[in-house]
């Protein structure tokens, strides 16, 4: 589905990603770990298309597309969700203005009809529910005044209502507590966990993969991957650390 | 005034003096009496250029209010003279849109004349190519005038670097117990909102029009005719971005 193929990537002409390669197949759940400064959240960027972010060499290709060549807005209409790390407010656009407009637009790139909105309604209320998450917040100005919590929930209904092939998940867990912690995951594993869809979790910590269980676990360090494993690795870099694991 | 004035006078150092040279000399300005206790609402849609001139005078505990949507011709000038008497209220809601060589401005002099008088100015302008867009506001309170309640919140959006925005909030204070907000903020959008709303597939210039939209609509809240005046200035953005 996903295929990185030697990418090199500069932000402010500092190098960052230094030749990674790596494949995530349908129905695969990735871990990306790694120590602060290796290219985490670079790699979800670069594939976001955030401008600042320059590839420099390598190819990426999403379902037999090159994803690189493809406007952010592009790839998200075919199928690439991009969980933020720290989710932006939009003052005076509400959420739901905002996500219908979002879903509407990738549907009308896709070729399929609009949503109504009662139509959207009915999927938003849904996806709310199912993350414990307010309509009344759904009306709210997007993650103007929410919590690092709320927003990272917030992340996850709009996930659910746009319904990805793709996510790639920027530390989706940062500063969630225990219980929200496992709402998220529970998300991710209802939205994502199936035959045709893939995620790519990018995280520093092993607790978020109890309940999110990944198919591999890389490690990223420097730019590169540098390790690759099952969901044990996880473990070993939680009680050994970064330092032993990418040396 | 009957000589064309320069741009060396103060309330004119922004405008567009060749496209005033050609309306020149102006009609007299309009007059309005808010009767004590009555109220006045009115609509200005400039959108074909030219000078709207508007003096109001709104008696005791009257109430006056003003929504402006000033978008049209090469110069597009709207200027308010309010004055207040005791216990009157003004509040003025403006959005200014410009694009191409466009020069658009709304000046404003509001005078709190007599005691616990209230007046609120929000003014909401969006600026592309290489056109200026300019507030210049004063705010003057009387001696005598007492519990004045005034507020200016006057922001600037501009689409590139080539465009101009002009705030010049202004006070001239005689009294001595009285409340004067004035804040004026001048910025660009974020581009990291853009991307934001990119990354959930919204297209660059849709994505463009809904954070301006965000910006600019809130001025219309109270006109009778919000929705007609929103969707006008959703049109005008549509050109701009």
């Amino acid at each position: 589905m996903l295929r990185i193929t030697n990418l090199h990537a500069t932000v402010g002409d500092k190098p960052i990603l230094k030749g990674l390669t790596l494949s995530l197949n349908a129905g695969e759940i990735h871990a990306i770990m790694g120590p602060n400064g290796a290219g985490k959240s670079t790699l979800s960027y670069v594939l976001g298309g955030r401008p600042g972010y320059e590839v420099t060499g390598g190819s990426v290709t999403f379902q037999g597309q090159d994803l690189l060549a493809l406007d952010p807005h592009e790839r998200a209409a075919a199928g690439l969700f991009l969980g933020f790390q720290y989710p932006v407010e939009i003052p005076g656009v509400s959420n739901v203005q905002f996500l219908r407009e979002a879903l509407n637009a990738q549907r009308k790139h896709r070729g399929e009809t609009p949503l109504s909105g009662a139509e959207f309604l009915k999927i938003a209320r849904a996806q709310a529910a199912a993350l414990n998450m307010d309509m009344e917040m759904l009306k709210r100005p997007v993650n103007v005044g929410f919590s690092g919590g709320e927003k990272k929930r917030n992340e996850m209904v709009q996930m659910g209502i746009i319904a990805p092939v793709l996510a790639v998940l920027d530390e989706t867990d940062s500063g969630l507590d225990i219980d929200a912690l496992r709402v998220v995951g529970d998300g991710i594993n209802r939205i994502m966990r199936k035959p045709d869809k893939a995620v790519l979790l990018i995280t520093h910590y092993q607790r978020l993969l109890d309940y999110v269980r990944p198919d591999f676990v890389h490690v990223l360090a420097d730019g590169r991957i540098v390790k690759t494993g099952g969901p044990e690795l996880a473990l070993e870099l939680e009680a050994e650390g970064y330092a032993e694991i990418a040396a | 005034m009957t000589a064309l004035p320069s741009r060396k006078d103060e309330a004119w150092r922004y405008s567009n003096i060749d496209a005033l040279a050609r309306i020149w000399p102006l009609p007299a300005a309009e007059n309005v009496i808010v009767p004590a206790g009555a109220t006045f609402a009115r609509t200005i849609v400039q959108d074909a250029g030219g000078v709207v001139q508007l003096a109001l005078s709104i008696g005791k505990n009257a109430a006056a209010a003003i929504h402006v949507l000033n978008s049209g011709g090469d110069y597009g000038r709207v200027e308010l003279n309010v004055t207040l008497h005791e216990g009157a209220d003004f509040t003025l809601g403006c959005a200014q849109i410009g694009g191409g060589d466009q020069t658009l401005e709304i000046i404003t002099t509001v005078t709190h004349a007599e005691p616990g008088a209230t007046s609120r100015q929000l003014v909401r302008s969006v600026a592309g190519g290489t056109a200026t867009v300019s507030y210049l506001g004063k705010v003057a309170v009387a001696r005598d005038a007492q519990q004045t309640d005034s507020e200016q919140d006057i922001k600037a959006m501009l689409l590139n670097r080539s465009a101009t925005a002009n705030a010049k909030p202004e006070l001239e204070i005689y009294a001595d117990d009285v409340k004067c907000a004035h804040g004026c903020a001048i910025g660009e959008l974020d581009p990291m909102g853009l991307f934001y709303l990119a990354a959930r597939g919204i297209a660059p210039a849709a994505a463009k029009t809904l954070m301006l939209q965000a910006f600019v609509t809130g001025v219309f809240e109270g006109a009778a005719d919000e929705d007609a005046l929103i969707e006008a200035a959703l049109k005008k953005l549509g050109e701009l971005v």
